[in-house]
């Protein structure tokens, strides 16, 4: 029982990170019919830039320009960052895909990759080929609650989490950008008639799946505090599975879907030998699409942006 | 000086000339219809004035002013609004946010106000809803408004169609095919609801058509389209008995 409860507390973290991931996914997919492959790099630009900006951060802090105490630069880092990122989402829309909006889907998707591509090597060439390790921003301290060992570090990560999925649900549901974003999952070419400036909403909607990735990029961060530029490739393609395992364009679809990718996966090592995790993992949840192939929350030959 | 003017308006695709010199002058509160046999170019001719494609040639002026070329939901602002053949409805979304998304560039309230409610939001909101409820009773589809639209009635789904086009407070409104797939009772429903919009609202409305008898009634003036090109254009007694216009719809004499 304790055992099932550390691999419970552990899964839920692990599952945040898919999840906040798999928003992104699916926003972009339910409103341009397209995955957007670079999302996963989006994801680890969002670390190094969460890692630039603790690293500043805290030079100025203890330079003695600006003190703060350290919850205060977190706060700040993933703020500023998430801020930051989401620039590079809206590049990559205005760069990449917008060009293409009337192209082939497999054009995009290859398009997709290979700005992936582009964002790990320029990584490479910026900081050179070695691992950076993220800054601790907070003392890890661990609480013992009947035998299962939480920290405070895991409390906050799943917090920040569904924290920003809340949001984000709300953001979708009371504002007239969010309200444009559904209506353009429902059918695109009315949309502009209504007077939405429709590229202002798509820019808006890559600005906030980045967002969320880059949030979910500092909280790996701060529970594995070592980054590589590869590290969104494998991350990314989870966060995928979680898309649509959700059901395409589902917001609550694709949270559930990234936390229960997490429990598979956790749950697997506890039982399995690790060396087999992600195989029997897969396996598991490629069975479940075999009996609802359009996911949780998905109908049948459409992605429709709903709550 | 007539709302809208379209000038030697023309359009390929690929190498058809889908439409040919168009030519068009509506008056505030007039009613023009547009009929036409299948692949005549009625249609294109909504998506060229409406921004959704920008003709190749000629000029679209609404109140004098050269609108063409210009993004379609700057259009929309400006005042042309239009419905669809095939209703393109949000399913999901409701009667209510159809008609309130027509109103998007005119809230104000941002994140704030949208994640906390402040006055100035629930004033907006009110303002909106006031009058979106206004149009919805009007086109006799209030009791309707929190209902998803994908459970409603082909005839009420038409209603909430022409609900939205309305909300955007046009000064054109491009009606493509309104009775289409319409029982005869919803026929006279909403022939009346387009007669109550173009009499309160003072509309310029172009009116796309199938079924004759609805053009015969509601238009004053109607242009006939065969392959791209304006081949009669008349009062409906005028249009009736013109020839050009039975051979178009139904084949020349000789060839039976």
């Amino acid at each position: 029982m304790v055992i099932f409860l550390q691999n419970l507390v552990n899964a839920l973290q692990w599952g945040s990170f898919y999840a906040l991931i798999a928003l992104g996914y699916s926003m972009v997919y339910s409103i341009l019919m397209l995955f957007n492959f670079a999302h996963g790099d989006i994801f680890m630009v969002g670390a190094y830039i969460g890692f630039g900006v603790s690293i500043g951060l805290l030079a100025l802090s203890s330079s003695g320009a600006l003190a703060m105490p350290n919850w205060l630069i977190l706060v700040l880092t993933i703020l500023f960052s998430m801020f930051l990122t989401s620039f590079v989402g809206m590049i990559v829309e205005r760069v990449g895909y917008r060009p293409l909006r009337n192209a082939p889907r497999a054009s995009a998707a290859i398009t997709g990759l290979m700005i992936g591509i582009i964002l790990e090597t320029g990584n490479l060439i910026l900081m050179g080929a070695r691992r950076v390790s993220f800054p601790s921003l907070i003392q890890t301290t661990t609480y013992t609650v009947g035998g299962v060992f939480v920290t405070n570090k895991k409390i906050m990560i799943v917090l920040v989490s569904l924290l920003l999925t809340l949001a984000l649900h709300q953001f979708i549901r009371r504002t007239k950008w969010g309200m444009a974003m559904r209506a353009m999952a429902f059918d695109f070419a009315v949309v502009p008639l209504m007077g939405v400036p429709v590229n202002t909403v798509i820019a808006l909607t890559f600005a906030i799946g980045s967002a969320l990735a880059a949030a979910a990029g500092i909280l790996f961060g701060i529970a594995y505090p070592v980054l590589d530029p590869y590290m969104g490739i494998l991350f990314g393609w989870k966060a995928f599975v979680a898309a649509i395992l959700g059901g395409r364009g589902s917001i609550l679809g694709a949270t559930l879907a990234g936390f229960l990718l997490g429990f598979t996966e956790i749950f697997v090592a506890m039982i399995f030998p690790s060396t087999l995790r992600d195989l029997i993992a897969y396996s598991i949840i490629l069975l479940i699409l075999t009996f609802r192939p359009h996911g949780f929350f998905g109908e049948p030959y459409s992605a429709r942006l709903r709550l | 000086m007539p709302v809208l003017e379209v000038h030697k308006m023309s359009h390929n695709f690929g190498g058809l000339r889908a439409v040919n010199g168009y030519h068009l002058e509506i008056d505030a509160g007039q009613i023009r219809g547009l009929i036409g046999p299948n692949g005549a170019g009625k249609t294109t001719i909504f998506n060229l004035i409406s921004g959704i494609y920008a003709p190749m040639e000629g000029e679209v002026l609404l109140n004098g002013q050269k609108v063409n070329g210009l993004p379609s939901h700057r259009i929309a602002s400006m005042g042309i609004s239009r419905t669809f053949q095939n209703l393109l409805l949000w399913r999901h979304m409701t009667v209510l946010e159809h008609v309130k998304m027509a109103h998007y560039s005119r809230i104000r309230y941002g994140l704030v106000g949208a994640f906390f409610g402040t006055r100035k939001r629930r004033r907006e909101e009110e303002e909106i809803e006031g009058r979106a409820l206004e149009l919805l009773d009007m086109m006799g589809i209030r009791h309707l408004a929190n209902q998803v639209v994908l459970n409603l009635p082909y005839g009420a789904q038409r209603r909430v169609e022409m609900a939205r086009a309305l909300a955007t407070e046009p000064k054109v409104l491009l009606l493509d095919e309104p009775t289409a797939g319409m029982n005869p009772e919803e026929l006279v429903q909403i022939m009346e609801i387009i007669r109550r919009a173009h009499r309160e609202f003072g509309l310029a409305i172009l009116l796309i058509e199938h079924r004759l008898k609805v053009v015969m009634e509601l238009c004053e003036r109607i242009q006939t389209l065969n392959f791209g090109e304006v081949i009669a254009e008349g009062t409906p007694e005028e249009i009736q008995n013109d020839p050009k216009v039975i051979d178009a719809y139904l084949g020349k004499e000789s060839v039976i």
